[in-house]
């Protein structure tokens, strides 16, 4: 039986969640305006929110093209992810990244890439330089990554090293199910990608994914570990990505019937549920939340859209150090 | 005059269809053709309705393992497609297609072949920034074994895949993404092939030659168009293939015109503007009447800013103003710098390194 969040801690965790999802509803309108697209991670907030809680400032983050809700969990300003996704200077990355590869180091979201497998390659690295001194003393690494980076090679090469050199690194897998328009039982042998995991050596857990308590106290107990050990864990997160794989996407390709049933577990509306039964929160409470984030969301949106767009002159700026 | 049965029957169509029509073509002529890659069995969907699983084949996410599987069947007898995505996902697969298909065939003293076709989309238009937007075409050229085609248009789409999926050496066909939703004549027969290692002269002139290849083709017809009205006659020359390259066609071009520009939106180090200006200066000196100008994507990765991901594309202006230049040039009233365009004017800050 896992432990109840506090009061506060538990109204974090929705509003937080709440927070992700209008945020990529936004960027969906945006799309539809003739903004860029975006791989949205609407469905799979509770991951995002449960697994950054259970880290501290001196952590580190390395995450890929779904990262929206890593970066607001951390604390990022949906107003300067917004400019970054328009491409305007405000923007996290000056408006260089887009939506695909933002970092924001002073947040600790470090190496953000969108290639598959980018993300898994370069985590061993930074977890080493943690480990040999170079973050904040007892700072760990969490790599938020796919099932289908998962398929990559790189995942096994990343593990083994991990495990070899005993860096202190949380793999956080979010199967979602899709790769992007393959879905994951079209391109695995093995039932879950933990039992490949397994197979490394490593402390392994498998978690409803849509369960934020749940996955904040899987989190917990694996960065608990890897403080102690000084090596690294593994959580696979099962969850579902409930839009298309990028912007604008018709989804035809998706089985109704599995998208219903996990619609129904929708981590958003599970713990409004939750939160409601344990009388922390009413009707009253979940609309005016709503319309809380919603105003900033709004005022967010105005923002990025006031932002000017960087130079032409600045083109080659930043290529080298 | 031309009998009316060999007049092709064209049809108007997107790069995107043309290319689709040659894979179903070419799936119908020969069974050994197939296609593997992440999605392309969800995308095309009724190439796997009519063929079969076999031959239409999802994969998983890595692109190692589809390369290296292409390269293996390819050596046993099929002829593979595989569809990489965006071409800097082919960097994972370049151990592959480089030092596999690209060497083995020489390396075994020619026991094996290698007819496969990877298909990478690459180019700005998306706003998606440099890990999936990067003309990396020039990599693939300086690999020994393989040859890389770009077309422009959307008939050109078609043969070239065509013929690529007939070649039996390792061919990298990209795809330039702002061209392929772009509509254009394909002709409908079976047999429609476009010979890879031809490029096309796409207008004919006599005061200036423009060589590019992929979406800059376009830019140089429009910068021609504006040219002309000046009094100044641009032929340009649409390259398709980026190895083997068409040289005969550029050479004979500058020794008609005296003066070459070359455009492309990859970067110019080490590119194919360099090696065609390496070529010109020294098998068409004598005809060379002006230096000639390179106008390229710069060294810089592509940005997700719409702004900064189009100013790092010559422009129809610069490539313009650098056919004036040429054409009003005198050995003594220009100096050297003033020739070293940056693609985009307003790029100002953009170094010259030529
Ligand atoms: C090396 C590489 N191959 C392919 C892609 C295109 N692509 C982007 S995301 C994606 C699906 C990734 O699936 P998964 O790792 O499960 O993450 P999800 O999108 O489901 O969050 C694909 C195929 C890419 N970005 N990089
Ligand atoms: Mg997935």
């Amino acid at each position: 039986m896992q432990a109840q969040p506090n009061t506060d801690a538990a109204l974090r965790r929705l509003e937080t969640m709440q927070l992700i999802r209008a945020y990529e509803l936004a960027l969906v309108e945006l799309q539809r305006a003739g903004a860029p697209g975006t791989c949205t991670s609407v469905g799979q907030e509770a991951c995002a929110v449960g697994v950054i809680e259970a880290l501290d400032a001196r952590d580190r983050i390395v995450s890929n093209h779904r990262s929206a809700g890593h970066l607001i969990a951390r604390g990022a300003e949906p107003r300067r992810l917004m400019a970054e996704v328009l491409g305007r200077v405000d923007g996290y990355c000056g408006g260089r990244s887009g939506s695909l590869h933002i970092s924001a180091q002073e947040l600790g979201v470090v190496l953000t890439s969108t290639i598959v497998g980018g993300e898994l390659s370069m985590a061993p690295g930074v977890a080493l330089a943690q480990k040999m001194g170079k973050g904040d003393p007892g700072g760990i690494v969490a790599v938020f990554f796919g099932d289908g980076a998962a398929c990559e090679g790189i995942f096994h090469e990343a593990l083994n090293l991990a495990v070899l050199w005993q860096l202190p690194l949380l793999f956080v897998c979010e199967n979602n199910q899709w790769q992007a328009f393959v879905h994951r039982l079209e391109t695995m042998a093995e039932a879950a990608i933990a039992d490949w995991a397994r197979g490394h050596g490593l402390m392994v857990e498998t978690v409803d994914g849509n369960d934020v308590d749940a996955v904040q106290d899987a989190a917990a107990r694996a960065v608990a570990q890897i403080r102690a050990s000084g090596g690294p864990a593994f959580l696979e997160l099962s969850t579902y990505r409930q839009r298309g794989h990028f912007e604008p996407d018709d989804q035809t390709y998706v089985d109704p019937t599995e998208l219903r049933g996990w619609l129904r577990r929708d981590p958003i509306r599970l713990y409004s549920e939750r939160l409601r039964a344990r009388g922390l929160i009413d009707s009253a409470g979940l609309t005016a939340l709503q319309l809380r984030i919603d105003a900033s969301i709004t005022a967010a949106l105005a923002y990025a859209q006031t932002s000017a767009w960087p130079s032409p002159e600045t083109l080659t700026e930043y290529v080298y150090a | 005059m031309t009998p009316y049965s060999a007049i092709p029957k064209m049809s108007r169509m997107t790069a995107e269809q043309a290319m689709h029509q040659a894979l179903r073509e070419e799936f119908q002529r020969d069974p050994d053709v197939m296609l593997m890659g992440e999605g392309v069995a969800t995308k095309r969907r009724d190439l796997l309705d009519d063929f079969s699983a076999a031959r239409v084949r999802n994969t998983p996410l890595a692109e190692a393992i589809i390369a290296g599987t292409a390269v293996g069947a390819a050596a046993s007898g099929l002829r593979p497609v595989i569809d990489l995505l965006f071409a800097p996902f082919m960097t994972y697969a370049m151990d592959a297609l480089v030092n596999s298909a690209g060497k083995l065939r020489y390396l075994s003293g020619g026991q094996f072949r290698f007819p496969l076709v990877a298909i990478g989309m690459t180019g700005g238009g998306w706003s998606v920034g440099g890990q999936h937007n990067h003309n990396l075409e020039a990599m693939f050229v300086h690999a020994p074994g393989l040859k890389v085609v770009m077309p422009a248009a959307p008939a050109d789409f078609k043969g070239l895949l065509k013929a690529a999926i007939r070649d039996d050496n390792p061919v990298l066909f990209f795809a330039d993404i702002g061209l392929l939703h772009e509509a254009g004549d394909v002709p409908e027969q079976d047999d429609f092939i476009v010979p890879i290692g031809r490029a096309a002269v796409r207008r004919v002139g006599d005061d200036v030659t423009l060589v590019a290849y992929a979406k800059t083709v376009n830019v140089c017809m429009q910068a021609a168009a504006q040219l002309e009205a000046e009094g100044i006659a641009a032929e340009v020359i649409d390259l398709r293939s980026l190895k083997p390259l068409d040289v005969d066609s550029v050479l004979n071009s500058v020794r008609k015109t005296g003066r070459l520009i070359i455009v492309h939106e990859a970067s110019g180090l080490c590119g194919i503007a360099a090696e065609l200006a390496s070529l010109a200066a020294t098998h068409a000196y004598a005809s060379l009447r002006a230096p000639i100008i390179r106008l390229t994507g710069p060294d810089a990765p592509a940005a997700a800013s719409w702004v900064l991901e189009q100013a790092a594309i010559p422009t129809v202006e610069a490539v313009a103003q650098a056919s004036r230049d040429l054409v009003e040039f005198m050995p003594v009233s220009l100096s050297e710098t003033n020739l070293c365009t940056p693609n985009h004017r307003s790029a100002g800050s953009q170094s010259c390194i030529y």
